[in-house]
């Protein structure tokens, strides 16, 4: 297909001696796209690979129709990796000011990408002394400056506030809708039923791609978790 | 590689340093007050031993100092994810670099400028040269503090093992720089050592422009602590990897 935003194929990922990603396979189109998994089970290895920051010992990443990690990809998509990757001693606003400047975006954008993950009340604050949820929405601004073809989303709803958590998931949806390809990894898999597709991924493979109403019925299971519970038992067996 | 980005970067840089009030404070009041100590310590000695060896210490704060501050800056940036960012967005290698070599060379400007005022204004040191090129002598010993800094960051997995590698890479330089014992009198093998040393010529470039009003031979010092700098910013380029195991 044409229109998908990311093709892998083939990929093998080693990390200390130890495969962390084998042979594979999958497209991610348009939508919100979730990869869901325990952790350790190399989500972010394989965010990683499709931002193009991880060293790949086998296998092909195309992203938005270029080589990942390739030039032209670098102001079109935003990643946020696990750890919010902020500077603790700048604040609300000029975190994102810095890396608007970097990417050579207007400076308006930086307003708008703080009132979109609702930190506005906090814009003059340093980011060192804000909470765990309130950095990694500060990082999540970052990511999106710029109108990102695609979003690289690690873990951006953990340990979030349910009220806020809805509230991304309604951004993630917004920012789907305007035509960006939105992928998000979560270790929750109650988080499964706000994404369009499903990646259900355990120790380092695929187990499943997918819409979530197609995985929970050929697994006829009530919700994602019980059926990934059945896709891991069938796979062992 | 932009000036867009490499201004954005020394910017956010120096806007981070602002908001550490202390470590400004430690870099820029510390030399004046070591210096004042190494004066006192002198002050009833005969002969003008202070004349000696102040300048090669002026030569040597902005070294040490911007070699701890950039190592340890750069070693949170591989750390907190921001430089893995950075390099996933249109980011220059070089931008990075030049905007660190940037940011720390104006606060190394105005360390000198203060070491230089308190060094000549308040405690007679005597300078013979143009004292302007004094302050860009150590401006050059900055930048390349900093470049080794960078460097060495790449080697080191936490802030603490960064900090050690200070002793490593920069006692034997100061043992060697002339400081101690003149680098002609050393043992020839030493002598060869210090020869390609950069902070010998740092503080080489000092002492002949407390000596002497010929700036023909300090140029030639600044031009190799220079070289210096830019190789050692080369093969911190090269240490920063856009893909990363």
């Amino acid at each position: 297909m044409v229109n998908n935003a990311v093709e892998v194929r083939g990929l093998t990922v080693v990390r200390s001696g130890r495969p962390v990603l084998e042979e594979l396979d999958l497209e991610i189109g348009p939508g919100v796209t979730g990869l869901l998994g325990p952790s350790g089970c190399g989500k972010s290895t394989l965010l990683r690979s499709i931002v193009g920051v991880q060293q790949v010992a086998a296998g092909e990443v195309r992203v938005l129709g270029e080589p990942a990690g390739s030039a032209p990809l670098r102001k079109r998509i935003g990643y946020v990796t696990q750890a919010a990757s902020v500077y603790d001693d700048l604040t609300v606003t000029e975190n994102p000011r810095f890396f608007a400047r970097v990417l050579g975006c207007p400076d308006s954008e930086v307003a708008k990408a703080i009132d979109a993950v609702d930190l506005g009340s906090h814009a003059g604050a340093v980011v060192g002394r804000l909470s765990g949820g309130q950095r990694s929405r500060a990082s999540l601004a970052v990511a999106l400056l710029g109108s990102p073809d695609l979003l690289v989303l690690d873990e951006p709803t953990v340990g979030l506030d349910p009220v806020l958590r809805r509230d991304l998931w309604k951004l993630f949806h917004d920012l789907a809708d305007g035509g960006a390809a939105v992928l998000v990894s979560s270790h929750v898999m109650d988080e499964a039923e706000r994404c369009d597709q499903l990646l259900l991924m355990r120790e380092g493979a695929i187990l499943a791609q997918d819409t979530p109403a197609a995985i929970k019925e050929r697994a006829n299971a009530r919700d994602v978790e019980t059926a990934f519970l059945e896709l891991v038992e069938k796979a062992a067996a | 590689m932009s000036p867009r980005i490499t201004l954005a970067v020394a910017a956010r840089v120096l806007t981070q340093l602002r908001r550490d009030p202390r470590t400004i404070a430690l870099m820029l009041v510390l030399p004046c007050l070591l210096i004042t100590l190494l004066w006192w310590m002198f002050k009833d000695s005969p002969g003008d031993t202070f004349d000696h060896i102040g300048p090669a210490l002026i030569a040597m704060f902005p070294f040490i100092v911007m070699f701890l501050v950039t190592s340890v800056t750069t070693l949170r940036e591989r750390a907190s994810g921001t430089l893995e960012r950075l390099l996933a967005m249109p980011m220059g290698k070089l931008d990075f670099l030049l905007g660190y070599a940037l940011a720390f060379g104006v606060v190394a400007a105005l360390q000198a400028l203060l070491a230089v005022t308190v060094s000549v204004g308040l405690l007679g040191l005597d300078i013979q040269g143009p004292v302007w090129l004094l302050g860009l002598v150590a401006v050059a010993d900055a930048v390349l503090g900093s470049a080794l800094g960078l460097f060495v960051s790449a080697f080191a997995q936490t802030e603490f093992q960064a900090v050690q590698f200070m002793p490593a890479l920069v006692f034997p330089q100061i043992l060697l720089c002339g400081l101690f014992v003149a680098r002609d009198e050393l043992p020839d093998f030493l002598h060869a050592v210090s020869n390609v040393l950069p902070l010998s010529y740092a503080v080489d470039a000092m002492n002949k422009l407390t000596q002497g009003t010929d700036t023909a031979e300090v140029w030639q010092d600044v031009l190799v602590v220079a070289a210096f700098a830019i190789g050692a910013l080369a093969l911190g380029a090269a240490t920063l990897r856009r893909r990363t195991p």
